[in-house]
C-alpha cells in the first residue's frame, strides 16, 4: 500500500473511531484477514478497512464519510456466499453487519416477522417455532447465512419449487441510500403501488442500498411431510420422472436429483441407503396436511414405479425422512471427501434439457481431465455441478474454472441462464456478456446509476462495464481458450 | 396472433423523434385504474398469441398483448391456472396490462401474485431497444430484476411486449367454508385460520359472512371442512369469480373506492362506508366519502397504503404520496429506463 494509502486509511479509521466503538474498527492486517473472502475462497483481497458499526445511526455516518470521500462500500453478512459478492475492494471498507442481529418482532397472527439484517435465516425459524410457523426459504448454509445476504442474493434453498425464494417471502426492507438517506421499502401488506422496489432490492448484490431491516414472511409448518426416493438406471429416465410427478398436479415441496458420483460419495459418508449403482437418484418430499401427504405419496410411488425406477423407499418416520435427506443434504461434504478441492456452480436450465446437459458435461470432464459430480433442484431447474479438482496442482483451478465457464455457457445455450440462487458477484461476471447484450447490460448499469451514480456500493460486481465485455469476449472467441 | 414487435418498437422511436408523448393501451379494460392517461394511444392488443407453453416445465410465455381468458383456456386443457387469479375484465385484460398494473386476484396470499410468477419478459424502453430479462426458468438472479420492477409500474418503464410465467396445476378439489361473522371477529378468525396448516386459498368477508376457500388434495380439503365446519356455499365458484373480477354488488356503486394494502390482522378501520374484505385481511376495499389525508393516515397506521382505485378525481394524485427519498429513487429509475418521459406520463404519479 502506498504511503499515500496508507495516509488515507489511517485517516479515515480516525474518523470512524469518532463514532464506532473503536474495537470494531478494524485497520491491522491480521485482523483484517478472516475478511479477505466470502464463502468463494479462490477470490480474495485485502481491505482497506472494516467496521462493525452497531447502530442504524452508525451506518449512516459510515455511508455519508464514504460518500462524500467516494471510498467503495463492501456490505458483508456472515460471509457464506458463493460468488465472491462480498469479496473486499482494496481501496474500499468492509461494511459487516455482523452486529445487528436481533429479531425485533414476530406477529403470529399476520405472520411475520421484524429481523435486522444480521439474523441468521435458520434462526427466524427457531424464533417462529413456538407459533407453529417458519421462514420459508432454506439454502444449504442457512446454519449460519443472515437475512440481509439473503435478500442481497435472493437466496434459494431446496424448497423453492413450492415455496419460492427470498423475493416471494419478504414484505418490507429498510435500507441506507448511499447517500445514508433511510427508506421503508414494502410494507406489512401484501405490496405496494408502482414500481415494485422491493423486488429490485432483492438479489442486487449491494450494489443499490444498504438493507437495514427487513420483514420476512412466516409460514404454517406442514402438519407432516414424507419423502420418497427412487434409484433410476438412467438420467432421461429420471427427468422424465420429474416432469411425470409435475404433470400428475403434484408440487412436491422438495425435489432434488443426484447423479451417480454424487450417489457414491454422499453413500459413503452418511450411509442413508443409496442405491449405489444407480444412474440418477430422487428425493420428492410432499408435505402438507396428514391427508394430503398419505394421498400425493401414493401417487408418487405408484408414478416412480411406472416411470422405471429401478429402486423406491419411503420414510416412514421422522429418523427415516432425516436419514434419506442426509446424503443429499451432506453432498458437498461428501464430495469434499474424494478430492482435494472442488468448485460449485450454479446454472439453471428447462428441466427437459437435464440429458442433454449431463452428457454435456460428461464429454468436458474427459476433455479437461476433471471430475464432475452433479446434484440437482430438479423441481425448479437448478444445478450444482461440483468440479473436483487439486488447488496444489499448478494450473488445475485455472482448468477448472474455465470448465465451469463453458458449463454456464451450456446452461444459457439451452435456454437457461448462469446463476439460479448464487449471484453473479466477481465470479460470474464474465458469463454476463453471454446472457445478456451490451444494451441490457446499459439497462442494468442505467439502474445502478439511479441508485449509486459515483458507484461506490460494491464496486466491480454483478454487472460487468461495457470495456470489459468487450474484452471478454474478444477473449472467449480466441481459439485457445474454447478449450481445444 | 401476431407478432408486431417491431411496428411498435417503430412507433416508440419515432415519438422519441418528435417528442410525443405515449399512451399504452393493451385491451383497454384498466383505463379506470391510474391518474388520466394523456398521449398519443400505442395499441399493444393486436400483439398477441403464446410464443410457448411446456406443462411439465409449468412456465408459459405469451406476447403481451394476449387477451389472459385465451390463456386460461389454453392452460385448462392442462389442467393447469394462471395460480394468481388475475381478474378478466369481461375478457378484455391482456397479461402484459395485468402485470403492468400487478393484477391477482383471491388466491394471491397462499399461490402468488402475477408479480410473483413472473420469470421473464421483453420490454422496450424508452431509447427504444427491446431488451430481454430473466427468463424461462424459475431461478434466475443474473442481474437486477427488471421483470418484477414492471409490476404496478403502470408502463412508466417501457412497453412489456413479452411475458413469461410461471404456471401450477389446478388443485384437485375445491370447497367454501361460509359462517356469520361480525368485521372484526372475521379478521381475527381469517387470520387465524391462516396460520393453521391447512389447505386455505381465498378469505373474504362481505356483509357479515366470512368466506373460506380450501384448494387441495381430495382428503385434506374434505378433511379440513369436517374440523372447521361452517356451511358449504353452493355454486363457490361464480362467486369467487365475481369477488376477483370486481362484479360483485359491492362494487356497483357510483360512490369513489379505495383499495387499501395494509397488515391482514389489522383491526377494522374506522371510516363510515361499505367495506369488503379479501386477501385474508390484506386487501380491503372501501367506498365512502371519508377525505384522503385520513384514509392515507389510517393506512400507514395499519403498516401499509391506500389507492383511488376507481372513481373520484383522477387529475389529482391517485397513489399514496411518496416519502422524498422514494420519489427520489423513483424519479431517477423512470430517468434510467425512459429519458425522455414518453410512457405513460403522470398516469402513476402526477410528478413522473
Amino acid at each position: 500500500m502506498s504511503n499515500l494509502n496508507n495516509a488515507r486509511k489511517a485517516q479515515l479509521a480516525e474518523r470512524f473511531r469518532r463514532f464506532i466503538d473503536p474495537e470494531y474498527v478494524i485497520s491491522d492486517d491480521e485482523t483484517l484477514r478472516p475478511y479477505e473472502c466470502d464463502g468463494l475462497s479462490m477470490y480474495c483481497e485485502r481491505p482497506m478497512l472494516v467496521v462493525l458499526p452497531e447502530t442504524v445511526e452508525q451506518v449512516q455516518e459510515v455511508l455519508r464519510i464514504c460518500h462524500r470521500e467516494q471510498v467503495p462500500v463492501v456490505a458483508r453478512g456472515a460471509g457464506t456466499g458463493l460468488c465472491a459478492g462480498a469479496m473486499p475492494h482494496a481501496e474500499g471498507v468492509v461494511l459487516s453487519l455482523a452486529k445487528f442481529n436481533r429479531i425485533l418482532e414476530i406477529d403470529p397472527l399476520a405472520r411475520s416477522a421484524r429481523v435486522q439484517p444480521g439474523v441468521r435465516n435458520l434462526a427466524i425459524s427457531e424464533a417462529a417455532a413456538e407459533f407453529g410457523l417458519y421462514y420459508g426459504p432454506d439454502p444449504s448454509s442457512q446454519i449460519a447465512c443472515t437475512i440481509g445476504g439473503n435478500v442481497a442474493e435472493n437466496s434459494g434453498g431446496v424448497h423453492c419449487l413450492k415455496y419460492g425464494l427470498t423475493v416471494h417471502n419478504i414484505l418490507s426492507v429498510e435500507m441506507l441510500t448511499v447517500e445514508g438517506e433511510r427508506v421503508q421499502i414494502g410494507g406489512e401488506g401484501l405490496d405496494s403501488v408502482g414500481m415494485d422496489l422491493l423486488a429490485l432490492m432483492t438479489g442486487s448484490e449491494g450494489l443499490l442500498g444498504i438493507v437495514t431491516e427487513v420483514r420476512v414472511k412466516l409460514l404454517p409448518t406442514p402438519e407432516r411431510a414424507r419423502v420418497v426416493m427412487a434409484g433410476f438406471d438412467n438420467v432421461q429416465t429420471a427427468g422424465d420422472a420429474v416432469g411425470g410427478i409435475i404433470a400428475a398436479g403434484i408440487i412436491p415441496g422438495g425435489l432434488e436429483m443426484m447423479d451417480t458420483h454424487a450417489i457414491q460419495a454422499a453413500e459413503d459418508f452418511a450411509r442413508a441407503g443409496y442405491p449405489r449403482d444407480a444412474r440418477a437418484l430422487l428425493l420428492c418430499e410432499v408435505d402438507g396436511t396428514a391427508e394430503e401427504v398419505q394421498e400425493h405419496i401414493e401417487t408418487v410411488e405408484t408414478l416412480f414405479g411406472q416411470l422405471g425406477a429401478t429402486s423406491v423407499r419411503t420414510s416412514h418416520d421422522e429418523a427415516e425422512r432425516a436419514l434419506l435427506w442426509k446424503g443429499r443434504k451432506s453432498a458437498f461434504p461428501a464430495v469434499g471427501r474424494i478430492s482435494p478441492d472442488y468448485y460449485c456452480m450454479d446454472g439453471t436450465i428447462p428441466r427437459g434439457q437435464l440429458a442433454h446437459v449431463l452428457t454435456e458435461m460428461e464429454r468436458m470432464s474427459e476433455h479437461y481431465g476433471l471430475r464432475v459430480a452433479n446434484v440437482f433442484h430438479a423441481g425448479d431447474g437448478n444445478l450444482h455441478p461440483l468440479i473436483l479438482f487439486d488447488a496444489n496442482v499448478p494450473g488445475e483451478f485455472e482448468k477448472t474454472e474455465e470448465f465451469g465457464a463453458r458449463i454456464l455457457e451450456l446452461c444459457v445455450e439451452v435456454g437457461g441462464c448462469i446463476t439460479g440462487e448464487h449471484g453473479v458477484g466477481i465470479e460470474k461476471i464474465r458469463q454476463m456478456p453471454v446472457q445478456f447484450n451490451d444494451q441490457e447490460l446499459s439497462q442494468f448499469h442505467a439502474i445502478k446509476a439511479a441508485f449509486d451514480p459515483q458507484g461506490t456500493l460494491n464496486p466491480g460486481k454483478g454487472v460487468p462495464t461495457l470495456r470489459r465485455c468487450q474484452e471478454y469476449r474478444s477473449i472467449e472467441s480466441t481459439p485457445e481458450a474454447v478449450g481445444a | 396472433m401476431s407478432d408486431i414487435s417491431k411496428q411498435l418498437q417503430e412507433q416508440i422511436l419515432q415519438a422519441r423523434q418528435s417528442g410525443t408523448k405515449l399512451d399504452i393501451r393493451g385491451g383497454g379494460s384498466k383505463r379506470f385504474m391510474g391518474r388520466e392517461a394523456i398521449g398519443r394511444p400505442l395499441e399493444v392488443g393486436r400483439h398477441r398469441g403464446i410464443v410457448s407453453y411446456e406443462p411439465v416445465e409449468l412456465v408459459l410465455t405469451a406476447r403481451a398483448g394476449t387477451p389472459l381468458e385465451e390463456i386460461s383456456a389454453v392452460l385448462d386443457e392442462h389442467g393447469q391456472m394462471l395460480s394468481f387469479e388475475p381478474p378478466l375484465y369481461s375478457g378484455r385484460a391482456t397479461l402484459g396490462g395485468t402485470l403492468a398494473c400487478n393484477q391477482s386476484g383471491p388466491g394471491r396470499p397462499w399461490w402468488g401474485s402475477v408479480r410473483d410468477q413472473v420469470l421473464g419478459i421483453r420490454l422496450i424502453n424508452g431509447l427504444g431497444d427491446e431488451l430481454r430479462f430473466g427468463g424461462q426458468v424459475m431461478k434466475n438472479v443474473a442481474g437486477y430484476d427488471v421483470s418484477r420492477l414492471q409490476a404496478g409500474a403502470m408502463g412508466t418503464l417501457g412497453l412489456i411486449t413479452e411475458v413469461s410465467l410461471k404456471v401450477l396445476p389446478k388443485p384437485a378439489e375445491t370447497l367454501t367454508l361460509v359462517t356469520e361473522a361480525g368485521m372484526a371477529e372475521a379478521v381475527q378468525l381469517m387470520n387465524a385460520r391462516a396460520g393453521e396448516p391447512k389447505p386455505l386459498s381465498a378469505a373474504c368477508w362481505l356483509d357479515g359472512r366470512l368466506y373460506l376457500r380450501l384448494s387441495g388434495a381430495r382428503t385434506a380439503v374434505d378433511a379440513t371442512v369436517r374440523q372447521w365446519g361452517g356451511e358449504l356455499l353452493a355454486d363457490d365458484q361464480a362467486f369467487w369469480q365475481a369477488l376477483r373480477d370486481q362484479r360483485l354488488d359491492f362494487f356497483e356503486s357510483e360512490a369513489p373506492l379505495w383499495r387499501f394494502s395494509i397488515r391482514s390482522s389489522a383491526e377494522p378501520l374506522p371510516l363510515d362506508g361499505d367495506w369488503l374484505i379479501d386477501w385474508g385481511g390484506a386487501q380491503r376495499w372501501y367506498r365512502g366519502d371519508a377525505d384522503r389525508e385520513r384514509i392515507e393516515q389510517l393506512a400507514a397506521a395499519a403498516g401499509g397504503q391506500a389507492t383511488l382505485f376507481r372513481g373520484g378525481d383522477r387529475l389529482g394524485e391517485v397513489m399514496p404520496a411518496q416519502a422524498p427519498a422514494l420519489k427520489l429513487i423513483q424519479q431517477r429509475l423512470k430517468k434510467a429506463f425512459d429519458p425522455d418521459g414518453l410512457f405513460n406520463p403522470g398516469r402513476l404519479y402526477s410528478w413522473m
